[in-house]
This record gives C-alpha cells, sequence and structure tokens, in this order.
C-alpha cells in the first residue's frame, strides 16, 4: 500500500488496513528499535515509519531514497507511512528545517536503515553458510554472486528484534545510487489529476459538519449566546458553547456555515488596540524579557574608539502564513476514545493536548497526519483540530470542521513584528571594530507544546492558560553560543564562535508580549533578523566604499560561509565596482544588485543570494529580474527537490518583502482575506532563479527549506540601495515605501 | 428542490438548498477531491472548474446559477495513468509543492489557453494573476504552461 492508497484509505476509515504488518498501539513505537522504523514483509517490500511528515516540502521522497540507499533497493521499493501517533515513531514535530539534520545523520530513520541492513548481511550469512565480507546487497537480495536469499526470505514478515545500533556504517555518499539523484515527486500524477486526498477530503462514514464562531475583536469573550436564533435552521444539529468556543454542527458544510453566520452571539468589547501607525515605537516601551546572545563586554568602549558609527533601525510586520486551504480537520470522539485527522505538524503534542481538551487518557486518542496545504509554519492546523475534536465529543460523532478564510488569517499564529536597532563601529582601514544589535519582538502563545493547548486561539477559548509571559531584566549573562535564531550576525566572531572575524559584540533581545497570536513562521526570527544584518552590512559596506561582497570576505572567517558567497558572485558575474555607486539618475527606471549570505540556524545550511532588481522611480515599483542562489546544505539528497524549495523559498520571501503585512483597527485584525493581505501571485514578473548547489558530501545533512527565503528581502533591499542610493529599512517595500526613501535621499 | 448537474459526463441529481455553493456540491455530495476550498470568496482559484470551457469559481457560484451545466473538473481531464497534455506537462516541469493550488493552476490556464492558443508570455502572466500558489511553484508552472501552449500549438 503506498502513501497515497494509506491516505485514500484513511479518508473512508479503513482504520488497522495494515494489521498484517504492524499492530496498532496505544503508545508510539519507541525510537531505540529498528522494528520501529523498519517493516520488511514476507514479499520482500520494505514500509518505513517516520516521525516527518510531508508538507509539500519534498521530506517523504528524500526519506524513501535514505532507507532504499541504505537497504540497497529500488526507490520504488520502499513504501513510506508518517506521523501516525499509533504507528510511527515519536519525533515530535516537523518544523524548523530539522528532518534532514533528524534522520540522516547518526540516528532514528538512517541509522535504523543501516542496522537493518547489517542485520540482514548477519541473517544472510548464516543462512547461506558464507562469511559476511563475501556477501553483498543489491536489489533487495543478499549473496555471492552464485548464491542468494531475498530480505522476504531471510525476514518472512518477522521482527528485528534489534536495537538501533550506533556503530551500524553507513553508506557513503560516493557509493550513494538513490540519494543525491533527482527523484520525481511520485505524488505529482495524483496531485495534477486532482485524486490526491488532502486532510480536506478525508470523509468519515456518518461525518457531521461544524464551524466555529470567533470573536469579533481581540480578547473579547462571551456574554450570552441567543440559540433561538438559529433554531429550526435546516440540518442544524447543536450550538456548542464551552467558555469562549462556540461552534455549531450541522448536516451539511454549507448549513453549518449558515448557522454560525446568523447565531446571535453577544460579546464584550475587547481590548483598545494599539495604533497600528505608532506601534514600532510602542514596541520599544512594553515591559520586556530580555536575552543577552552575546556580549564581549566592551562593545561601548570599541565604539566610543570608532573612527567612524553607524546606526540604523530596521521594521518587519506581523506576517501570516496564509496557507492557501482554509484550515480543516476530522474527528471522530467516541465516549472514552479519540482519532483526530489533522494537518499539523507536531501530531504527538496535539495527542497530548487534545486528550487535555477532551479529558481522555492519551493513549486514547489518536492523531493520525493527513496533508494539508504548505503551512510554512503553525498555521490554523492545530487549532482546527480542537474545534473538530471538541464539536466531535459535543455530538458523540465525527465533525468536519473547516475554518473560513477569515477565521483562518484574523487568529493564525502570525510570524512576529521585529524592531531592530543596529550599530557599529569602523575603525581607520575601514573594518568593522564592533558591533551592537538590540531588538524588540513580540510574542503570544506559539506551536502548542506537549501541556499548551493553549498557545492558540481555540484552547485559549476554551480556557486553557496561555503560558505566561514574565518581564526580565537585566538580561542574565550570556550563556553557551548558539545562534539558532540568527540574532547574532555573521560578521562576529563570538569567543572563536559563529562565522565571523569581529571579536566585538553585543547581541540583545527584548521580548514583549504580543496582542496577536504569534508562532513560528518560515524562518521564525531568521529572517527578520537576517534582513537587519544584511541589510546593515550593506550599509558599512557602503561607508567604507567597499564592494558588498568584498567586505563581506573581510569579516568572514567560516570556509564555507567564504565558498557560498564566492560561488553566488561568480554565478552572478559579480565584478567588484565602486560602490555607493556614483551618479545614478535619479529618475526613470533604473537596475541595481545586492548580496545577503547567512548560516542558517547558526549551523544548518550555508547559503548566499544575489538578486539584479528594477526600481520604477516614478511608481515606486520594484521588479526582480534575477535570483542567484548559492547553497551549501552538506550531501545533497534529492538535487530536485531542493531546487524546488530553493526557489519557492526565494518567491515566498519575495511576496512577503514587496506586500505582506498584517493590518489591525482599534479592536481587530483587518488583513482577513486576499484582497487585504496581499500575496503575489502566479503570474507576476517572475525573475530567474538560478540555484547554484554547493555538494558536501562529507558533511552534516543540514536543512534546505528555509535558506532562500531568510535572505531574499535583504538581498532585495541592498540591490534597490545600488540602484538608487536609497535605503528601505522596513518590510515590505511597498511602492509608497519605495517612493518615499526615493524622494528622501 | 432537486438540481441536476452533469459533472465530468455523468448526469447527478442533487437535493440541496439552491443557494448552497457549488463546490460544496462537488467535494461534499460528490466527494470530487480535484476543486478545493480555498477561501469561499473567489480570490485564490483553487475551486475551480470548468463550464462552457470558462474558468468558473465554484466557490461562489451557487448551484441555482449552475442548474443543468456541464461541469468539468480537474479529475474529468486525465487520469494518473493517462494525464491530460496540460497535466502531463505540470509533471514534466515538477510544477508542485504542496499542490493544493494546481486544480485552480491548471484549470485556469487551459480555459485561457484553449480560447486564446497563441497567448504570448506577457498574456499568460496575465491570465494568472488572480491565481494563488502560496508555495510560490510560480516559476515552474508558468514554464509548465507556457510547454503546454506550444505542444497545443
Amino acid at each position: 500500500m503506498n502513501r497515497r492508497e494509506f491516505l485514500q484509505a484513511s479518508g473512508v476509515l479503513i482504520v488497522g488496513f495494515n494489521a498484517t504488518l504492524r499492530a496498532q498501539t496505544a503508545m508510539s513505537p519507541s525510537l531505540a528499535q529498528v522494528d520501529s522504523w523498519l517493516v520488511i514483509a514476507a514479499d520482500g517490500s520494505i514500509t518505513a515509519y517516520s516521525g516527518k511528515e510531508e508538507l509539500g516540502q519534498g521530506i517523504a521522497v528524500a526519506q524513501q531514497q535514505l532507507v532504499a540507499e541504505e537497504l540497497n533497493v529500488p526507490f520504488e521499493r520502499v513504501k513510506l507511512i508518517y506521523c501516525d501517533t499509533a504507528q510511527t515513531p515519536d519525533q515530535a514535530h516537523t518544523s524548523g528545517s530539522q528532518s534532514h539534520p533528524a534522520n540522516f545523520n547518526h540516528d532514528n530513520l538512517g541509522q535504523a536503515a543501516a542496522t537493518a541492513g547489517e542485520a540482514l548481511l548477519k541473517l544472510a550469512s548464516e543462512r547461506l553458510g558464507l562469511p559476511v565480507s563475501q556477501l553483498t546487497a543489491a536489489n533487495g537480495s543478499i549473496g555471492n554472486g552464485t548464491r542468494s536469499v531475498s530480505y522476504g526470505q531471510l525476514l518472512g514478515g518477522k521482527k528485528f528484534n534489534l536495537a538501533l545500533s550506533t556503530t551500524a556504517k553507513r553508506k557513503p555518499p560516493s557509493a550513494w545510487t538513490v540519494l543525491g539523484k533527482p527523484i520525481n515527486n511520485p505524488d505529482l500524477p495524483a496531485l495534477v489529476t486532482g485524486q490526491f486526498p488532502f486532510i480536506h477530503n478525508v470523509r468519515v462514514p456518518g461525518m457531521l459538519h461544524g464551524r466555529v464562531v470567533r470573536p469579533p475583536a481581540v480578547g473579547a469573550t462571551v456574554i450570552s449566546v441567543d440559540e433561538s436564533s438559529v433554531s429550526g435552521l435546516p440540518g442544524l444539529i447543536k450550538v456548542v458553547v464551552k467558555k469562549d468556543f462556540i461552534g455549531v454542527v450541522a448536516e451539511k458544510p454549507w448549513q453549518a456555515l449558515q448557522a454560525a453566520a446568523k447565531l446571535n452571539v453577544k460579546w464584550t468589547n475587547g481590548k483598545a488596540l494599539p495604533a497600528q501607525a505608532a506601534f514600532y515605537d510602542a514596541l520599544r516601551k512594553q515591559p520586556a524579557r530580555d536575552t543577552m546572545l552575546v556580549d564581549s563586554r566592551n562593545v561601548d568602549a570599541s565604539l566610543r574608539g570608532s573612527t567612524a558609527t553607524l546606526k540604523a533601525t530596521y521594521l518587519h510586520p506581523y506576517q501570516m502564513h496564509g496557507s492557501l486551504a482554509s484550515s480543516c480537520a476530522v474527528a471522530d470522539v467516541q465516549g472514552s476514545k479519540a482519532t483526530l485527522w489533522s494537518a499539523t505538524q507536531a501530531v504527538w503534542y496535539q495527542k497530548s493536548t487534545s486528550a487535555a481538551i477532551l479529558g481522555l487518557k492519551q493513549e486514547n486518542v489518536r492523531v493520525i497526519f493527513a496533508r494539508g496545504s504548505g503551512c510554512y509554519g503553525v498555521n490554523g492546523a492545530d487549532t482546527v483540530t480542537y474545534d473538530a475534536a471538541v464539536l466531535s465529543q459535543a455530538v458523540g460523532k465525527p465533525v468536519r470542521v473547516q475554518l473560513t478564510r477569515h477565521d483562518e488569517m484574523a487568529f493564525e499564529n502570525y510570524g512576529p513584528a521585529y524592531v531592530i536597532d543596529q550599530r557599529a563601529g569602523l575603525d581607520a582601514k575601514g573594518n568593522i571594530a564592533a558591533w551592537d544589535f538590540e531588538s524588540w519582538s513580540p510574542t503570544l502563545g506559539g506551536r502548542p507544546g506537549a501541556n499548551t493547548p493553549g498557545n492558540v486561539i481555540t484552547g485559549a477559548l476554551l480556557g486553557f492558560p496561555t503560558p505566561g509571559f514574565t518581564p526580565r531584566s537585566p538580561a542574565p549573562a550570556p550563556g553557551a553560543y548558539a545562534n539558532n535564531s540568527n540574532g547574532v550576525p555573521s560578521y562576529l566572531s563570538a569567543n572563536n564562535r559563529g562565522t565571523g572575524t569581529i571579536a566585538s559584540g553585543r547581541v540583545l533581545t527584548h521580548s514583549v508580549e504580543s496582542n496577536f497570536w504569534t508562532g513560528p513562521l518560515r524562518s521564525p526570527a531568521r529572517l527578520q533578523n537576517t534582513f537587519a544584518h544584511e541589510c546593515f552590512m550593506d550599509e558599512l559596506a557602503a561607508h567604507a566604499k567597499a564592494d558588498p561582497v568584498e567586505f563581506r570576505r573581510r569579516h568572514l572567517r567560516d570556509p564555507r560561509m567564504l565558498d557560498v558567497l564566492n560561488a553566488a558572485a561568480k554565478a552572478a558575474n559579480w565584478a567588484p565596482r565602486p560602490f555607493p555607486r556614483t551618479g545614478l539618475r535619479k529618475s526613470g527606471i533604473v537596475t541595481g544588485r545586492g548580496v545577503a549570505c547567512v548560516l542558517y540556524e547558526g549551523d544548518n545550511g550555508y547559503t548566499s543570494i544575489i538578486t539584479e532588481a528594477e526600481v520604477n522611480q516614478a511608481t515606486g515599483a520594484i521588479k526582480v529580474r534575477r535570483v542567484i542562489s548559492a547553497n551549501d546544505v552538506g550531501p545533497v539528497s534529492n538535487p530536485m527537490g531542493l531546487r524546488n524549495q530553493v526557489e519557492g523559498g526565494a518567491l515566498q520571501g519575495l511576496s512577503r518583502a514587496l506586500g505582506e503585512e498584517v493590518t489591525w483597527d482599534e479592536h481587530q485584525i483587518t488583513s482577513v482575506d486576499w484582497r487585504t493581505y496581499r500575496s503575489l501571485p502566479v503570474g507576476f514578473d517572475i525573475p530567474v532563479i538560478e540555484t547554484v548547489i554547493v555538494n558536501r558530501p562529507d558533511a552534516e545533512a543540514a536543512g534546505a527549506g528555509e535558506t532562500s527565503i531568510t535572505l531574499i528581502a535583504a538581498a532585495l533591499g541592498n540591490a534597490i540601495f545600488d540602484a538608487t542610493g536609497a535605503r528601505l529599512r522596513q518590510i515590505p517595500f511597498t511602492p509608497e515605501r519605495v517612493k518615499a526613501a526615493l524622494a528622501a535621499r | 428542490m432537486s438540481i441536476s448537474l452533469k459533472v465530468n459526463g455523468r448526469m447527478h441529481s442533487l437535493d440541496l438548498d439552491p443557494d448552497t455553493p457549488l463546490l460544496y456540491a462537488l467535494s461534499d455530495d460528490l466527494a470530487l477531491n480535484g476543486p478545493k476550498f480555498g477561501c469561499g470568496l473567489g480570490q485564490c482559484g483553487a475551486c475551480t472548474v470548468l463550464i462552457k470551457g470558462q474558468a468558473v469559481r465554484s466557490c461562489v457560484t451557487t448551484l441555482k446559477a449552475v442548474s443543468g451545466a456541464d461541469v468539468t473538473t480537474l479529475e474529468g481531464l486525465g487520469t494518473p495513468e493517462k494525464p491530460h497534455p496540460i497535466q502531463q506537462a505540470f509533471i514534466t516541469e515538477q510544477a508542485a509543492q504542496c499542490g493544493f493550488c494546481l486544480n485552480g493552476v491548471i484549470l485556469t490556464a487551459k480555459a485561457y489557453l484553449d480560447r486564446n492558443p497563441k497567448a504570448t508570455d506577457a498574456q499568460i502572466q496575465q491570465a494568472m494573476s488572480a491565481v494563488l500558489c502560496r508555495c510560490f511553484t510560480s516559476s515552474r508552472m508558468v514554464r509548465a504552461i507556457q510547454r503546454y501552449a506550444k505542444e497545443a500549438k
């Protein structure tokens, strides 16, 4: 049974479809056992079980390649089942570009396959009476050229009963035949013909349809619900009110939608929101939780001793995931047991938090992942799963809930806004002597953890606490160096950690309480910080009258970072020229180029981007002509998937850089559809994207899904400066902001 | 009230509120996976179907407005084993990430190109300017559309 059939099967509720292979368990199978990850059936077919799911990012194909490679079978021989709490090992969540590091390096799926491969060799040796040294595995059989035995014959549907070995030898990339080759997405024929079942197509017999009624204003609570306002509506089954959670259940989705719209609810006014125009200044003045990431304790003195000091403030708005599909989930809660179909990134957290919400034992809740549209982080998938669970429990029947576009956009966990102050000193030679960074960013809730359903709207409406925010100032001394959020600029050395050369640095962050839900959005914090770092680096280069690529080289010491920077520069035919340019035309359409680079998360993928952009100085319109991207993410599993991710990330980042911004009025979010939240469409002036892969077969596998999106805004801002001499320090670069920056030259 | 509808060549009689959007009938009552709920506002294209060769947004089209119509969904073009040339073009270009938008992208492009077989790249861009792909597989998708346009000529 392949993945598509599995999903289709789950769609008609054939639970226990592969009972011959594997018993359903109340708790997820152990990470330490080979049998948790791999099953070899009597016919020799291989089923792999993973806790890292396919979200559209291509990790399913790469995991199939990994297992096929380590077990010496063709790609097509491996079936993959992922993220079903009753069947697959608990790998927490699929996020943060962590699936490659988790499953392709020294543990988990890759190591399980290598352990299984060695065990099969040993079994074959015993069966054939030949030493392991004379045997090779190929195409699902092991032999010496004359005699061989198949995996099916060796294991015959039995278990390995074997712990993962830390010493099982992995196949070196030089010997790869399946990994490292471009593999097409096997889901595409079903996707392009409309056959592929998404979470929206999960259909359970007897399923009813629910809708939620969300508060009309931020912080509003229920005063009263007039159920008579919907009594007698066709198909209506029940109005469900639990504290501030309100939903309706009906026979048909259209009936549920109408009942939800007609239900008369009195709400409190909620809280007064700060005016958006003054929001960034207000952020600085709130009680904050301070964290010092790096402090060389000499920054003020270094700045005082500098020949020149530069200061700049960068602003980034709240942005949303804006998934194409409004989120959907199906729940079947019957008595003490629940089965939930969810597009969550974290089925195990969904299981424990749903159990808390439903008042059930965790072992009685099963969460089965079904694919939603691309989520890019914590969109509405988690919250709508709670919605479905609560409504199903209330009626004792399976219930499907699909959010409206408004419900999706007004209440998702946004990528947070940022205010970033940058300050740096240059010495007499034009080198950076010290770098001082300070940021303010709002936070509320986030990805539901094992015990925190209140991290998203539904949990909070049901009365579960949103984990508290405790101000803390001053910040304690920095802990061990880590740059997970890319708060530390690439050019700092930080006690010889980090990728740069500048010894004098301070990185201070202030977290403040948000009025809106926040959570991980593709390249969370890393994008905002890198936008500020890489644009400010450009400002420093301009002040030093140094070529931006050469200036970066001067302040970097990590050879892999230098390699991606140089690879991008080479592919873009970047030749040094005076910077900033002189004699720029102040009217008409002008062009420029910009560069940026980063080591994503401080340890998870090197990348550099160069953009070439046009600025229409009359209209303020930006057109990006070319994006050149160089990527070193260690050994590349599937070059096809890597290119697709880099391309998509670059264009998604472009949409966010040019137009996306969450907006609000005195009481509520006002960016609630595609007219009020501006995304680039499929048809726009799409730049030519050139992806250079710097393959590092001997390095650790790193993530690739968030590299290009982290850089594109900075590279574009730098290209606009190169073209016009105007510096844009606020995302998005709307025509109005571009024109204002041009006028201020 | 019963509304009759021909979908992918098969007649159906649907006993539904005539104000029900066509999308709900297709995905809930007829259990089709092709047309999808994206926004319910006619803004993203995910719900697109073909009626008389025109791309119609089924999330904002009532059943009563299309009573008796001949509706083609993405399933009606081709099958995984034998995809329609435009579907094949998307496979050839590997033009998808999550794939949720493909319904709107493929049907909008097909409706436009079938009526405008000599469309220029700029016209294709314009035709796709009200369809969203949030994974931004846009460059591959436009290549697939151009490939279909070229092969259809």
